[in-house]
Parts: structure tokens; sequence; C-alpha cells
């Protein structure tokens, strides 16, 4: 039997393997061939072909037939044998084989061997892959061999009792008495491992750090051994580029922020080493910068004076500045961490940090970027912005989306006016809109209702930049959106901001039809353009062309787009008359996030565009915001207003009948009739139960006298005012119909209407029987908007049944005292 | 602590690979195919370290190979170069002018020196002179034990 092929000669004759085909073929064969030697028990050349299987096995080819060869190599006596077996066991074993177990003895009696070598392959092979039960067994001799004299065992068992720590925390007490003088060996070698035992210990156990700072004091151990490494003179022995031992100095500093963490006498006993290492370090070569990078961590993070923090960050700084990337990568990533403590001082290398949006290297732009957004403030904002812009236009893909994000994140909290937000909007959408997140749609669509004013100059802008270019989906959803909803102010050409642009309405139209026809635009934004085509239905004239669309869609093949079209052409024919109501105007939306936007938007503190059918009649479709704001006027009373809600049964014709009424308070007829809600649908029982009217509505506070406001027939109405609310344009006023006549007045209604620059919402009444005699009264709140503070007038219309016959009656109101609309 | 150091040339081959955490097979491939992938698509003048899932990763390049390893979050990355530096240092002591070759054909010694200056991903030894000792003493006691086998006197360097 020729001995086996020798490990350099199969590396070698691999090597010139032209294919892997080629390659595969040599190792089977070369493999058949060590199994058999396996199978053959030979002693001599087992190494020999472990070792070859380790090759192999780093080629990536499977090995796992040598996991027992391998614990036959580490029983054997021979040194050689030893070294492979161990080696082969560290690369082709984990705990996760059986197999593994049957090392622990041999490993146990090399920890006893008589030769140093062996116990240190055996200390490095428990240290680098024993098992928890592995641990358990053998913790003994490793914690006797902590003890050593021998400083090459001694480092090496303090290294294997920190594996065995990680793996099995409960035996850390066994090892604290060893520690004792650990750190009073001179040896590098065993103050190094000591201080990353000791560190372990700190880390995993309170009591252990505890124990350590106030037991064994050592902190001022430490202190002591890194002052004697700066001190000291050249040591070739630990010299790295002028600085002695900078592992165990960076190991040190580790411990004792450790150490220092929370504990103010430990941070305090080390401030001037730290002050000393940090001024001191040569700043030349990578190395010294690694101490001081670990200097600046330790002082964030233990209880340091003010002017230590002030030099770390100072650091900090420099390292922004340095040529080499690592430093500044370092910088910007611990810049990143302290930003939120230390605020203020990061600030002021803020324009460092925004120069480090323009460099080459990725992970440093990325750093950047990320701590630029955390520097955003108030203050800043608009230069930052500019920056952050810039950036986005030339960044990688990877970036933008988050890049984009964050800008609406900062422009949303610090923004200076709504102009400025909607400008910033705009420009990212269309720099990086085909990479914009998908929920920022909806709130960029929510940002931009909020924006009243805004609205002429917002649709005007997102129409231009739609003609430009209709491939970005997020932007073309956004201005569909828009367009749907303000195409009126497009068309009209009022725009306060810029220059107003002419566009028809064929147009604009034009616009959204191309976008359900192309190819780029996906089925959602078809959605949305078809939604808005069909909301300006009720803004332009020219729905028959809408009409049109909306009829050809009822049958695309992409069945939500059809099911749209179906359900608006149903609008068309069969309940033509709700489509304006269903596709007014849309009300402002509540933010639901917790940053909401700067300024609390009031829904009837904004003037609602002119939408004739909704102004002057006496309710409005409200949200839920209404209630609220009531709620808020009531000093957050229990009382649940009513609202009254529009699911109205009631016909046209009485909206006819009272715009006619309002006539000649000049207002504008409305095109289409609305429903007018009128009476209440539904009656809460507890609303104002046993609570008179008066008291919850402070008019004494208020200040405003009551007037009466009506008195004929024995029906009186008088009117208190409330003016106690965030809006000083809203007057509130809460009407008192009493009865003194004998009989009850039923079905009592009470309707008002208030001239056009007024806007009116009138609530429901506490109930529709005015009882006789004075024995209650029917309370209502109306609530008038007056922003140009004009006079306020009112025509009143009462209905009522009164011993059985019907009554009617109009007035005007014209006596509201000055302090009511001022 | 460290997780692992790897070694791999520009073409992808790996040459050396030290793991010090217990990690099925299949998940050390993985870790080797993406610490490849990434680490050989960064652009010439870029900064040396990365962020791959939760680990710092840190490399260098010296000649045709790659030292790559796998750091925690709170280990000191600017250290990291140094130590890879320093186990770069240990093996030119070794093999005299070190080459990728050497490795090659010599990786069961750069595993030997590896776990003389390393355990358990931490540093064992921080004095490069006598972390050379402990090699050399430790390739004589294998010359020794292989001089009173069976009467032959076989020099280590040409057993294997």
């Amino acid at each position: 039997m020729p001995a086996p092929i020798r490990l350099r000669e199969l590396i070698r004759t691999i090597r010139t393997a032209r294919t892997q085909a080629e390659e595969r073929e040599m190792i089977q064969k070369e493999c058949a061939a060590i199994r058999s030697s396996f199978r053959e028990e030979d002693n001599t050349y087992r190494c020999r072909n472990v070792a070859k299987l380790l090759y192999m096995h780093m080629l990536g080819y499977p090995a796992h037939f040598g996991q027992l060869e391998c614990l036959k190599l580490i029983a054997s006596q021979k040194f050689t044998d030893k070294r492979i077996g161990y080696l082969g066991a560290m690369l082709l074993l984990d705990e996760r084989q059986d197999v593994h177990l049957l090392m622990t003895n041999c490993i146990k009696n090399d920890l006893n061997h008589s030769t140093q070598y062996v116990q240190g392959l055996a200390l490095c092979t428990l240290g680098c892959m024993g098992s928890s039960e592995m641990c358990r067994d053998l913790a003994g001799e490793v914690e006797k061999l902590l003890k050593t004299s021998n400083s090459y065992l001694r480092k090496k068992a303090a290294l294997c009792a920190v594996h065995v720590i990680r793996k099995v925390p409960e035996l850390m007490e066994m090892f604290l008495p060893a520690t004792k003088n650990l750190l009073s060996e001179k040896n590098h070698g065993v103050l190094h491992t000591s201080v990353v035992l000791l560190t372990e210990m700190c880390e995993r156990s309170l009591d252990m750090l505890t124990h350590f700072r106030k037991n064994e004091k050592l902190v001022p151990q430490l202190v002591r051994i890194l002052k004697n490494l700066i001190m000291s003179g050249y040591s070739p022995e630990h010299d790295v580029s002028g600085i002695s031992d900078p592992f165990l100095q960076v190991r040190i500093l580790r411990l004792l922020r450790i150490l220092g963490k929370g504990d103010d006498d430990s941070s305090e006993a080390m401030n001037d080493i730290l002050a000393q290492v940090a001024t001191n370090t040569e700043t030349s070569k990578n190395v010294g910068n690694a101490i001081l990078y670990e200097t600046v961590l330790t002082i964030m993070d233990i209880k340091s004076e003010s002017g230590l923090r002030v030099l770390a960050i100072n650091i900090l700084g420099r390292f922004l500045l340095n040529n080499d990337k690592n430093i500044r990568y370092v910088a910007l990533t611990s810049l990143l961490k302290t930003v939120q403590t230390d605020h203020n001082a990061v600030q002021r290398h803020r324009s460092t940090i925004v120069d480090c949006l323009k460099d080459l290297d990725v992970s440093i732009k990325r750093r950047a970027m990320e701590l630029s957004f955390a520097l955003v403030n108030g203050n800043n904002i608009r230069g930052m912005m500019k920056e952050l812009l810039y950036f986005l236009d030339s960044c990688d893909p990877d970036f933008k989306a988050d890049c984009a994000s964050g800008i609406f994140l900062a422009a949303e909290k610090y923004a200076p006016s709504k102009r400025w937000h909607i400008d910033t909007i705009m420009r990212v959408l269309t720099t990086a809109g085909s990479y914009v997140r998908d929920d920022s749609v909806p709130n960029l669509i929510q940002l931009i209702t909020n924006s009243v004013e805004m609205h002429a100059y917002t649709v005007q802008r997102l129409y231009k930049a739609l003609l430009d270019d209709i491939s970005q989906q997020p932007l073309v959803q956004v201005a569909s959106w828009c367009i749907g909803e303000y195409g009126d102010l497009l068309v009209s050409g009022q725009c306060e901001e810029e220059e107003p642009i002419q566009v028809t309405e064929d147009e604009v139209l034009d616009v959204l039809e191309g976008l359900l026809v192309s190819n780029l635009s996906t089925p959602v934004t078809r959605g949305f353009s078809l939604t808005a085509i069909m909301k300006l239905s009720t803004r332009f004239s020219s729905v028959n062309r809408i009409k049109k669309v909306v009829s050809i869609y009822g049958s695309s093949i992409d069945v939500e787009l059809q099911q749209r079209a179906v359900e608006y052409n149903a609008l068309f024919k069969k309940y033509d008359h709700m489509r304006p109501a269903l596709l007014e105007r849309m009300p402002i939306m509540e933010k639901t996030a917790a940053n909401g936007p700067a300024e609390i938007v009031q829904t009837n503190g904004e003037t609602e565009p002119s939408i004739p059918d909704t102004k002057h009649l006496p309710s409005i479709i409200q949200p839920a915001n209404q209630a609220n704001d009531l709620l808020d006027l009531l000093g957050g009373n229990d009382v649940v207003p009513v609202i009254q809600t529009n699911v109205n049964t009631k016909p046209a014709s009485a909206g006819g009948e009272l715009l006619d009424l309002l006539g000649d308070l000049s207002l504008t007829g409305a095109p289409t009739p609305t429903p007018a809600p009128s009476l209440p649908v539904s009656q809460p029982p507890f609303l104002l139960d046993g609570l008179t009217s008066q008291s919850l509505f402070n008019d004494i506070a208020a200040g405003i006298p009551p007037m009466t406001a009506y008195n004929k027939n024995g029906l009186k109405i008088e009117f208190t005012f409330e003016r106690s609310n965030p809006n000083p344009n809203i007057a509130v006023i809460t009407i008192h119909a009493s009865n003194s006549t004998e009989a009850d007045m039923t079905d009592f209604v009470f309707q008002a209407a208030v001239p056009k620059t007024f806007q009116l919402q009138l609530l429901s009444p506490s109930s529709n029987v005015v009882p006789a005699l004075n024995q209650g009264s029917v309370t209502q709140v109306i609530r008038i908007l007056n922003p140009q503070k004009q006079q306020l007038r009112m025509r009143v219309k009462l209905t009522y049944t009164h011993k059985g016959s019907p009554v009617q009656d109009l007035a005007e109101v014209n006596n509201f005292p000055p302090q009511s609309w001022q | 602590q460290m997780h692992f150091l790897l070694l791999f040339s520009r073409q992808g081959k790996l040459r050396l690979q030290k793991w010090f955490l217990p990690l099925p097979e299949r998940e050390r491939k993985k870790i080797i195919k993406d610490m490849t992938t990434m680490v050989l698509a960064r652009k010439p003048r870029t900064c040396n370290f990365l962020h791959w899932r939760d680990l710092k990763i840190v490399y260098k390049r010296y000649a045709s190979l790659y030292f790559c390893c796998g750091l925690e979050n709170q280990d000191n990355e600017l250290l990291a170069l140094e130590i890879l530096h320093r186990y770069v240092e240990l093996l030119d002591k070794y093999f005299g002018n070190v080459c990728e070759l050497d490795i090659i054909f010599n990786f069961e010694k750069a595993y030997f020196i590896l776990d003389e200056f390393l355990m358990g991903g931490e540093i064992q030894e921080t004095s490069k002179q006598s972390i050379v000792k402990s090699i050399e003493a430790s390739d004589m006691l294998q010359e020794m034990s292989m001089a009173f086998e069976g009467g032959r006197q076989t020099v280590f360097k040409s057993f294997l």
C-alpha cells in the first residue's frame, strides 16, 4: 500500500484542474482513497489524510466522514496528530453534533498535560467551540489554570473562561476568586485577556459590576495601568507606530466605560485619565484614532463633566475633517449616537456634516443623510432642506426612498410656510417621484387639503408637472386627486401665488384621460384618474364628455376600473340628484399620526371655496370634528351634541322653498337643488336631560346680553350668546323658544338664514314641542361664522302646529347686540 | 467579540475561515457567499466598513487577498483594522514576505498562528514576539515528536 499523497502535492494537483468538473473528479478520487485509508485504521498517515480533507473542505466539498478521525487524532499522543486533530475538530465539528461530546474526555486529559502547548491546544479548542455541556464539565479545569503562574496558560485560560461564561452564565461565580490578582500581572497577554474577562463579567451581572466597582476598586487599578502605558517609554515588544499596546488601551477604556456608566464616583475617578488620553494621543495614524474613538465613546457614555463632553464632540468634529474615510465614517456613526443627548454640540458641526453628503463613499453618504435629518430644526430648515433636496437629486436610487420620507417628515414638522411646504413636496415628487413610499400619497393629499389657501397654487403646479411627466406614479396619483378636487380652481384662472395658467376644461380632461390610457399608469393610478374625472362632473360644465368616458370604462377588463365606472354611471343615471352632494369638496381631513401639522385646523373656521349648493342652508354634512369642537366648547361636558345628519328624507322641494325665502338676502340660487335637512332624525335621550339650557352656556361670562329675537302669538324666541371659543369669528347663539299660550306648539321647526358673507350651522333642537304656559322651552344652538365681521342679520322662519292648525311665520332679526358680531 | 474571520482571493476563492460562534454549515456557506459578494463589489476608494444584518463588517485588502471580519455593534472598527494588520504582520514574520501562495499551501499553519493570536473572537496576546516564539516552539515540538517516531527522522515540514 503506497503512502498517501502528501498534502502539498494534492494542493498542487488540484490547482492544475482547468474546469470545475476536472477538480471534482480529482477530489472524488482522493476522497475515496482517504476513506479506504480511514477504514484501514492507518495511524501513521491519519493526520496527513485529515489535513487533505480539511483542504478539500475549504474548497467547499463535504468532509463529514472525517469527523471521527479528528477525534482519534486528538486522542493520539503525537503532537502533530493533536494539532491537526484539534484544528479539524474546530472546522468540521460544531456543537450541534453529538460527536463533539466525545472530545470532552480528551480535552480534559490534555488540559492536564505536561506540555503547555498541548494544554494550549485544548484550551483553544474549548474556548472556541465548547458546547454548554462541555463547558460545565470542564469549567473546574479552566478555573484551575486561571490561577497558574504560567502566563502562556493563564491568558488562554482567561479567554476560555470568557467562553464558558458566555455559554453557561451561572458559572460566572466560580471564576470570581481567580480574578483577584489578575491585574497585577506584568504580562500584557494576561492583562489583556483579564480585562476581557472582567468586562464580560461586568456586562453580564449587575452584582458583579457593583462588586468590582466598590469592593475591588477596579477603576483606580485600570487608571493606573492605562497611565503607565501612556507614560512609559518606547517598548519594542508592544509598540504600534509609537503607541504602546493600543489593543490593551482600547480594552481598558471599554471596561472603564462599563464601570463609569451611571456611576458618579467611578466617572469622576476616570475623568483625568480620559482627558489625558484624549489630548495626548497621536492622531497621525489609524491606531491613535482607534484609541481616540474608544475614548470618545467612553466619555459620552459615562457621567463625565461637560468640558470633557465638549472635548469629545470636538474630537469627532476633527475626525469629520480627516482625510481618512474610515475615520469620517466612524465620526458620523458616533455623532448619530450622541445627537439626541448633546444636540447643540453636534449642531456646531452641521456644515461639515452636510458637506459629507457630497462624499463619494456610499456608507458615509448614508450616515451623513441620517445625521442631517436628526439635526434639522425650525431654525435651519430652509438651509438644510436646500442641501437635502440637492442630495435627493443626485443620490443613488437606494437612498431616494429614505431621503424622500425624511424630507416629508422634516417638512411637516418645521415648514416655515405653507407655500414652502407645498413647494418642497412638489420638488420631491418631481425629482424622486417614483421612489416615494406608497403611504406618502395619502399623507400628502391630507396635507394639501389642509392648506386651503394654497389649493389653487397646488393644483396648478401639479397640473404643470403632469404635462411634463406622467411616469412617476406617486406624483401622478396626487396630481389626479388634486385636479379632481380643485379642477374648478384650475380652469378659473385664479392663483395668488404665481402667474395663473390658462387652461380649459377640455385640456384638463385630456390630461386625465391620457392617464387612463397610458401604459405608464398603474391600475391604482388609473383608479385615481377615473375618480378625478368623475368628480369634475360637478365642477366642470362638460358633463357629457365625462359621461362618455365613464360609460366606456364600464366595460374595462380591469375589474376595479370597471366597478368604479359602472357605479359612476349609475350615479349619472339613477342618482343624479345625489351626485353633487356626493362629489362635493372634501372636508379637511384629520391627521391620525402624532405629529400633526403645525397649526390646528378648525373645520368651520375655514371658508370653503364657493360651492353654491351648500352655503347658506341650515345644515351641513360635517365630519365628527364638529362634535369634538362642540365638546371643547362646552368645556368637556358629557353632553353629546346631535349633529343633524344628512340622511335626509325630505324631498328637494324643501330646499327650494327655503331658497325662495332667502332670495332677497342676495344669495345665489343653487343650480341643483340640494337636500335640506331640517328635522332631526334622532333624539338622543340624554341630550340636555334635566338641564336647562342656560346653565350650559355661560352668557354672563361672555358678557353679551341676551336678546329677544321674536315675540308673536305667544311664541317668544330669545337668543343667548356665547363667545368663549377658540375662534373669535364664531358666534354661538342659543335660541330659547317658549310658549305662553294654553296649548302646546307641536312640530315646532326653527329655521334661519344669514347673508352671503356668513356661514351658519344649526344644531338639533332639544325637542319640537314647545310646551304651553311657559312650562319649558325648546332650545337649539346656532353657530355663525362671521369672518368679515359684518353686522349680523338673520331671517327666521317658524313653523308649528297650534291647536290643530299649522302656523308659519317669517321674521327678520336685526337687533343683534354689536358685541355678538364685532 | 468577533464573529468570524475570512480570507478570500479576488476571485472569491476562500483561503481561510475562522468561526468564533457555533453556526451550522449551511449558515456558514451563506455568510461566506454574502461576504465575498459584498466586499468584492466595493469600489476602490471607499471606506473599509460595511453593515450586514446586525454586524459591522470590516475588511482590508492585502495584495491579492481580502481579510474580512464580522464584529458586534460595540466593537471598535478602527481597532479591528489594527487586528487584521497585526495578523498579516505575524504571517509575514513567519513565512518571510508572505504571499497568497504561502497561505494556500500552508493553510494549517495560518490557522495555528491565528489560534495563538485570537481566541473566541478576542485577542489573547498583544506581543508579536511572544506569538512568534510560541509558534516556533510548537513547530519544534512537532519536529521532535516526528523524530522519535518509529526511528524515522522526518522533518515536520515534509511530513504532511
